[in-house]
């Protein structure tokens, strides 16, 4: 018994505390290392948050350049698959337009309104927009955030709006000096303020860390709601955090709750991070 | 004379290859953790690292692996240093692996690995759940096991077949 112990002892310190001939570092002690660095990734230390975003700095820009070739390839195969979709996406899109048309006449009309109604209250939305390029849109099963190219030196702020188009896709939740992280709508840890259309309800929409959302904290018998027709999903601009009436997606009647997302994640390239704030006319 | 450079260049470049290709997935927006169809998605590096630090630690150095956990959760966005813990743990289990066994058995390595992935995940998602507060799908990380787990005998012929490249070319 006594040997099976001493066996187990030798082998733990062989393996774990002696160094091996072409090992610079023990495993004990880098192990001790990490931990030491997760601890002080807790805190909100200055030294160590300028140590990390110096970090967060040469690592984004080493692995934009190193993912190059890559979404070169990307790229053309994206490419040859739209080339070979031409004809049909031009019949999709031709009748698109028609419908779209139509729907601009309406829509021109209740901007107006809106307008003359914000007037009357004396209120004024300002927005600004910053264009940034997703740099890394690395995810994983666990997180998914995109790297952007604008930082505090364009007057990137936490907890700005990503916006694709016109369509919401994200906030952001790190900001380095010339770089930023944007949590994406489909992130499980992602909880946004919205009202459903037109149905008037508000809610909070969370990520599931699919390619789809789902709605929490709202009314009980919302399932009802919902089941009549299709459903939009806006920002409701609750929180401040937002401006309202951001378009994020579409509840089909038929889908129970999943919302699907406008804009496609994975083929984020360019993107606005917008700012805004409601205030007197004056 | 140029064959001899082109030979010697060759024999580096081989014996860094494990390096390369760990340094080449942690920087990479290509990853095998998402691999966009539903559910499938296994850990690569989890696989190369305890194949190389298991049959030849040599050619993958602990601070390397150290230094690409730091990379990894830079990138990915996870708080850093858990990917570090996490490389350098599975590291600690072949070390000892490597110690205590006398004749190497596939199936025993295999299954090691398995017992391995199951305590790293959970060490992560410990961390990252109750320490730091984020939310986390934890079917993921089953899934993600269970596949890093049944692709490893595909990924362990290739290694085999390029460590036996490295050490051929260490004796020529």
């Amino acid at each position: 018994m006594a040997t099976g112990r001493d066996d187990f002892v030798i082998a733990f310190r062989s393996a774990f505390l002696k160094k091996k001939d072409k090992q610079k570092f023990s495993l004990l002690s880098l192990i001790l290392l990490s931990i030491i660095i997760i601890i002080l990734s807790n805190i909100n230390f200055k030294p160590i948050e300028y140590v990390k975003i110096g970090i967060n700095e040469i690592i984004y820009r080493f692995s934009f350049v190193i993912s190059k070739p890559e979404n070169y390839i990307k790229k053309l195969n994206l490419k040859f698959s739209e080339h070979f979709d031409l004809f049909e996406n031009y019949k999709n899109t031709k009748s698109e337009l028609e419908n779209l048309r139509g729907k601009q006449l309406t829509n021109n009309y209740l901007k107006l309104e809106n307008e003359k109604l914000r007037n009357l209250i004396n209120e004024n939305i300002k927005s600004d927009e910053i264009l940034a390029k997703v740099l890394i849109d690395r995810e994983s099963p666990f997180l998914k955030s995109v790297i952007l190219n604008k930082g505090t030196k364009d007057n990137v702020k936490m907890g700005m709006a990503l916006i694709d188009g016109v369509y919401l896709v994200g906030q952001i939740i790190e900001v380095n000096y010339t770089n930023s992280r944007a949590l994406l709508l489909s992130d499980l840890n992602s909880k946004i303020p919205s009202v459903l259309a037109p149905q008037n309800i508000q809610a909070v929409i969370s990520g599931t860390g699919k390619n789809y959302g789902i709605i929490e904290h709202t009314k009980d018998d919302i399932e009802e709601d919902l089941s009549k027709t299709d459903t939009i999903v806006y920002t409701s601009g609750l929180g401040g955090i937002f401006r309202p009436g951001i378009p994020i997606g579409k509840i089909s009647k038929n889908s129970k709750n999943k919302i699907d997302f406008f804009s496609d994640f994975t083929q984020l390239n360019y993107v606005k991070i917008s700012t805004f704030s409601i205030g007197d006319k004056n | 004379m140029s064959s001899l450079n082109k030979s010697t260049f060759f024999k580096v470049f081989l014996s860094y290859a494990p390096l390369i290709i760990l340094f080449l997935s942690v920087f990479n927006e290509f990853d095998f953790n998402y691999l966009k169809i539903e559910n499938l998605s296994f850990n690569f590096i989890y696989i190369l690292i305890f194949y190389w630090t298991l049959k030849s630690p040599d050619n993958l150095g602990y601070f390397s692996i150290f230094l690409a956990g730091i990379i990894n959760d830079v990138v990915i966005g996870t708080p850093v240093g858990i990917s570090s813990l996490c490389y350098l743990i599975l590291c600690l289990v072949t070390a000892y692996i490597r110690n205590i066994t006398l004749s190497p058995n596939f199936v025993k390595d295999w299954f090691s690995l398995l017992f391995t992935i199951i305590l790293i995940n959970s060490i992560h998602v410990i961390i990252l759940d109750l320490v730091f507060l984020i939310e986390i799908n934890y079917i993921s990380y089953v899934y993600n096991t269970g596949f890093t787990f049944l692709f490893y005998p595909i990924f362990f012929l290739l290694f085999n077949f390029l460590s036996q490249a490295i050490s051929q070319k260490k004796n020529d």
